[in-house]
């Protein structure tokens, strides 16, 4: 398969590899994917709670070129916004930006779901999880 | 394709890329090709021509292959019908056998790690009426003889059982099954492609009775293949699945690819006479390739029998690395990989998930095959590319961190469902 130059650049130079303290209350972590699916990314967020603007992300994935260009730009995106803000992102943008062919829309979805997720986090931590939309399985169905 | 040079171990210079994925196809030998080049031109007849100069040329070209293929695997000439390649041997040899002999009964046996070329065929049967046991494979990828046994019933016809696996290069014990079918007075079939030329493979003394060959898998052309069908002890009859002209006794209608056929052959000469050498030189590749990897990076596995195995032949799996992201961090190398992105279904390889290993082994493997024209200083490139890139992903891998922080991977409750 022939990647776009933009996936390429995501996998050569990956943006935000690392952790962040899952225990540190302005931590959100994500974990989705699951590895005999073939792909699981660790998204994580410090929001900064007087703001709630997302002062840093780091990602680790487990999973194809794809997977990690998507949670790469995933961190790039969120970085910046506030919470509401990035829970604004939509796979299909993550599939524009990167060209990403239908057979890898999994991994904008399971982006999508990764940012959700550590929001979700996020929000418990802070109490506020009545209102946290956390995605527990990726939906393939969706489309780009 | 685009070539770059680059310095290699031992002052020695690397053409890149590198191609290691000799099971998929190899490279045609230059003697091959020479030998190949006059029956597209000046000897272009057809072989089935038989009132002129140009047709008995051709039909000596085509006679003379069968012979080198007939020496090679220990037949007779006229056991050997020339088919398009493995796929169709496969197809003619179960479809060809179930049809002839569905009086006597409609059990076929199989087992779970066979090429497509024969689950498929055993499929589609399946939809006419037969019966077919797929056997399981134990964890180094090798049937159970005393499943086969146990599986064997009145109305078995057939057994289909591949001499050496075209993933993990796994070698079956043939000569047991043979002579268990013999035993019975059940036919054996051997999908044999990855063996020919690889390693000795004689149908009398593994007691086979349908043997499937492929040109392009030992150096010879693309689209160009045998089926060894025993003529004595026992006398094997098919009914053709393609009707046409007659050719090959009846068989396989069908104007021969009388290059390709002389390709076929040249590359079995060849084979004949340097197997047992080649065979050495190539087990000595592997084992480096494989001590290399193996003494630099931990938690690496290799998928099926080191023992019972191809020489040419290494099947990895790299734990917390996904497959096609190493492939796409190797790229001036061509291998190839059991991960389900690498496959057009999404699904992890059944070879691989047939040995039990787990999922997520599968969608770490790499497969490599080494073949005649690669090199000591290749293999030291690529251990080398494979090792940097691993470590580099692992560092990008969240199951390398938590299988760090001593977090159990497969008690985690993860968040997604198996979506496919």
């Amino acid at each position: 398969m022939a990647y776009s130059d933009k996936v390429l650049d995501h996998y050569t130079n990956p943006r935000n590899v690392g952790s962040l303290d899952k225990n540190n209350p302005e931590v959100g972590t994500g974990l989705v994917g699951a590895p005999e699916c073939g792909d699981v990314m660790k998204l994580q967020i410090k929001v900064n709670p007087k703001t709630s603007i997302i002062e840093d992300a780091k990602f680790k994935t487990f999973g194809c070129g794809s997977a990690i260009a998507s949670s790469s730009l995933a961190t790039e995106w969120v970085k910046g916004k506030t919470v509401d803000e990035a829970l604004q992102i939509k796979n299909t943008e993550i599939v524009k930006e990167l060209s990403l062919p239908p057979v890898k829309i999994h991994c904008s979805v399971l982006a999508e779901d990764a940012i959700r997720a550590a929001i979700g986090d996020w929000k418990k931590k802070q109490g506020q999880e009545k209102s946290a939309p956390v995605v527990q399985h990726a939906n393939v169905a969706r489309q780009a | 394709m685009s070539t770059d040079v680059v310095a290699g171990n031992g002052n020695q210079n690397l053409k890149l890329p590198i191609y290691m994925d000799n099971h998929a196809t190899t490279r045609t030998d230059p003697r091959v090709l020479e030998e190949m080049l006059p029956y597209f031109s000046d000897t272009f007849g057809n072989a089935a021509s038989r009132n002129h100069e140009f047709g008995w040329v051709a039909e000596q070209g085509v006679e003379q292959a069968r012979e080198s293929i007939a020496k090679l695997i220990g037949a007779n000439t006229k056991e050997v019908i020339f088919t398009s390649g493995a796929t169709e041997s496969d197809n003619l040899a179960i479809k060809g056998v179930a049809e002839m002999y569905r009086e006597k009964g409609n059990h076929i046996i199989t087992q779970a790690t066979e090429h497509k070329a024969v689950l498929d065929t055993c499929k589609r049967l399946e939809k006419y009426g037969f019966r077919v046991t797929y056997l399981p494979v134990q964890k180094d990828g090798r049937i159970d003889l005393e499943d086969l046994k146990r599986a064997m019933d009145d109305k078995t016809i057939l057994v289909t059982i591949m001499t050496a696996n075209n993933e993990i290069g796994v070698l079956q014990p043939i000569r047991e099954i043979g002579a268990l079918c013999h035993e019975r007075g059940v036919l054996f079939h051997t999908d044999a492609v990855q063996a020919v030329g690889k390693v000795p493979f004689n149908v009398i003394q593994n007691n086979v009775d349908l043997a499937s060959i492929s040109a392009h898998k030992f150096y010879g052309p693309k689209g160009v293949g045998a089926l060894y069908v025993r003529r004595k002890n026992p006398r094997v009859q098919l009914v053709a699945q393609i009707d046409g002209g007659g050719h090959e006794r009846g068989m396989r209608s069908g104007t021969l690819n009388v290059p390709g056929i002389v390709g076929l052959g040249k590359a079995a000469a060849i084979a004949t006479e340097d197997m047992a050498e080649e065979g050495k030189r190539l087990g000595a590749l592997r084992d480096r390739l494989k001590d290399k990897i193996m003494s630099q990076l931990d938690e690496v596995y290799i998928n099926g029998s080191m023992e019972h195995r191809l020489p040419n032949n290494l099947n990895i799996s790299f734990a917390y690395v996904e497959g096609e992201s190493l492939l796409m961090g190797i790229n001036d190398i061509a291998v190839s990989s059991g991960s389900a992105c690498t496959s057009a279904t999404l699904e992890p390889s059944y070879v691989l998930k047939a040995l039990g290993a787990g999922d997520d082994l599968a969608h770490s493997s790499i497969r490599f095959g080494i073949g005649r024209f690669n090199t000591e200083a290749e293999v030291d490139y690529v251990a080398q590319r494979v090792i940097e890139t691993v470590n580099r992903l692992r560092e990008l891998s969240p199951l390398y961190e938590m299988a760090k922080e001593g977090i159990d991977l497969t008690k985690v409750q993860w968040a997604a469902e198996p979506t496919h």
